[in-house]
């Protein structure tokens, strides 16, 4: 093995090419991502309606955000969303992927219908389960809108509908990778069908259940799409102190709403907000990097 | 043995049926008049209800908003900012896989990093530089695509350069083969199932995606398929449900028409990008 800093001629002739291979995305990316990003950093400790009158004011903004009864609401909404769609979401794909993982009759036509949904976008999505929750819920005379328990499990169904497929995939594959021999080995030693999956079946495809499980979380954390479509955090209802609270805002809409709808809040709050997002998101990221990647080392050694 | 597989084919079919309900729901409820789809949603379409492709035709201009012209500027952004990443990213992940110098491992880093920045953590900021650099039109978003969606497809194409042998590429440049050419011309056929897997996913979060659209361009003028979308329902007043769902499934089909003709590819790459990730 060469050491990496002696270039071969040839590395070293594609070298002098950088500002071609390199230079439009690294501007691209500077533009859609680096200087956003430092300045969305800053502007977190800023106070302005706007930029230019932007004045430096420390940690204020966090103060004003984490004292918002909407948005710990929409906090705790969130957290309690993604446990539950994350639990059903996992437990039902593994399911339909156990058995599709078979090679039984129909398994195509059966993965093509489940993963369909998934490539629906969030806000079609909405508008289309809006429609199906209020045409049953019209029956009783109320609405998804209504009820923060109709919003809170209408949203539910509706992520497992379009996720299970996407989550299946992965599972299918999982099962794949598990040695046939181990199975027959299982088999001979009179192993039956639940002692097979626990003892066998699962421990092989933990890659595949912690990469579910991790993607479910994100994507529960930051949903957006979808609650703006389907309820749009209705219902309002009033606290204690009389601050109005979304009942099923999650964290991204509440962000938003900061933003551009109608808060008292100035933007500095709003972006402090999502500074805040953006910390409990990254963290779930970096749990995930070291989870899979001591696996990962695990199996080098 | 048997008799066990042909109840899990039972219940399996049975859920698929229910599986597929909510967008033959929507079909059947594009060709009701708006006043019977909230209150009877799940009935066929009868004499009285039945209106036929009024509901279509209502839905072109519904929305104060042409509907065939978000479709157009929905297929252009989608077309052509996955073609910009593809390009750029794949050309920057084999630059920085083979040279990994310092201002390339930089740059990976920070695509890695960028990975796990939600996107409401730049909207704001994002929003604005596109505006002061008048990247707010339908023909410059694709720039801002390949900014925010540069890192996650750089790793991706990355992970598989990895995997290329160098040699091959050595031959061909001792054979008077100068860099570009043979990223063209050798490396680029190589990674085409990569870059077919990157670009269906590419395609699937641009086509839906809302929210960049929306806070990028000026909506007065320009709507991509979801923002005219939601748009109709934020138009309060007179919503007619029956021409919403007339466009609902306008905008289903071609999803679903690209789903069946590509349906290896996109579980190839969902498979192949979790592993992955």
């Amino acid at each position: 093995m060469k050491n990496k800093k002696d270039l071969t001629i040839y590395q070293k002739s594609i070298r002098k090419w950088g500002w071609l291979f390199l230079g439009p995305i690294m501007i691209a990316f500077a533009i859609g991502f680096l200087w956003p990003f430092i300045h969305g950093l800053y502007l977190a400790f800023c106070d302005f309606r706007l930029v230019s009158e932007a004045k430096f004011t420390g940690l204020a903004n966090f103060g004003k955000a984490l004292s918002d009864e909407g948005f710990l609401h929409s906090f705790v909404f969130s957290a309690i969303f993604t446990v539950v769609s994350m639990i059903l979401i996992n437990v039902l794909s593994f399911a339909v992927a156990y058995y599709l993982a078979k090679e039984i009759k129909g398994t195509k036509v059966f993965r093509t219908v489940f993963f369909m949904p998934n490539l629906i976008g969030g806000i079609v999505l909405g508008y289309l389960w809006s429609m199906i929750f209020d045409g049953f819920l019209s029956m009783f005379e109320t609405s998804v809108l209504m009820d923060s328990k109709f919003g809170f499990w209408g949203m539910i169904i509706m992520v497992c509908w379009q996720q299970i497929g996407y989550m299946m995939i992965i599972y299918i594959a999982g099962f794949k990778t598990i040695d046939e021999s181990m199975l027959e080995a299982a088999n001979i030693d009179g192993a039956n069908g639940r002692q097979t999956l626990f003892k066998v079946m699962i421990p092989n495809m933990l890659p595949a259940i912690s990469i579910c499980l991790f993607l479910s979380i994100a994507n529960g954390f930051k949903l957006f799409d979808q609650n703006l479509a389907l309820t749009a955090g209705m219902p309002i209802t009033t606290a204690a102190d009389g601050t109005m609270i979304k009942g099923t805002e999650m964290m991204a809409l509440n962000i938003y709403n900061t933003f551009y709808g109608q808060s008292s809040f100035g933007h500095g709050v709003a972006q402090a907000k999502a500074v805040i997002f953006f910390v409990i998101v990254a963290a779930i990221g970096i749990i995930q990097l070291m989870v899979t990647g001591r696996r990962k080392n695990e199996n080098k050694a | 043995m048997k008799t066990k597989h042909r109840a899990v084919i039972t219940v399996l079919t049975v859920v698929s049926l229910v599986y597929v309900l909510p967008v033959v729901a929507v079909a059947i409820n594009s060709f009701k008049k708006n006043t019977f789809v909230k209150s009877e949603t799940f009935a066929l379409p009868d004499a009285e209800s039945f209106v036929g492709v009024d509901n279509f035709v209502k839905g072109m201009t519904f929305g104060n908003y042409p509907f065939a012209k978000s479709v157009l500027y929905s297929i252009f952004i989608t077309v052509a900012s996955t073609a910009l990443i593809l390009l750029f990213a794949s050309m920057a992940a084999w630059f920085i896989v083979r040279v990994n110098n310092l201002i390339s491992k930089i740059f990976y880093y920070l695509c890695v990093f960028s990975m796990v920045v939600p996107f409401q953590m730049i909207m704001y900021t994002l929003a604005r530089t596109a505006d002061k650099l008048s990247l707010n039109t339908p023909f410059t978003i694709p720039v801002i695509y390949l900014g925010v969606g540069a890192g996650m497809a750089v790793f991706m194409f990355s992970g598989f350069v990895k995997a290329i042998p160098i040699e091959i590429e050595e031959a061909a440049s001792i054979d008077g083969c100068g860099p570009v050419k043979t990223f063209f011309k050798i490396v680029i056929p190589l990674m085409t199932p990569t870059l077919i897997s990157v670009g269906i996913l590419e395609i699937m979060w641009i086509w839906n995606d809302y929210l960049l659209p929306m806070l990028v361009l000026d909506i007065t003028k320009y709507r991509t398929i979801p923002i005219h979308i939601q748009y109709l329902k934020g138009s309060y007043g007179t919503v007619d449900l029956g021409a919403t769902m007339a466009l609902i499934l306008l905008s289903i089909i071609p999803v679903i028409i690209f789903y069946v003709s590509c349906q290896k590819h996109i579980v190839d790459g969902i498979a192949a990008g979790a592993v992955k990730g």
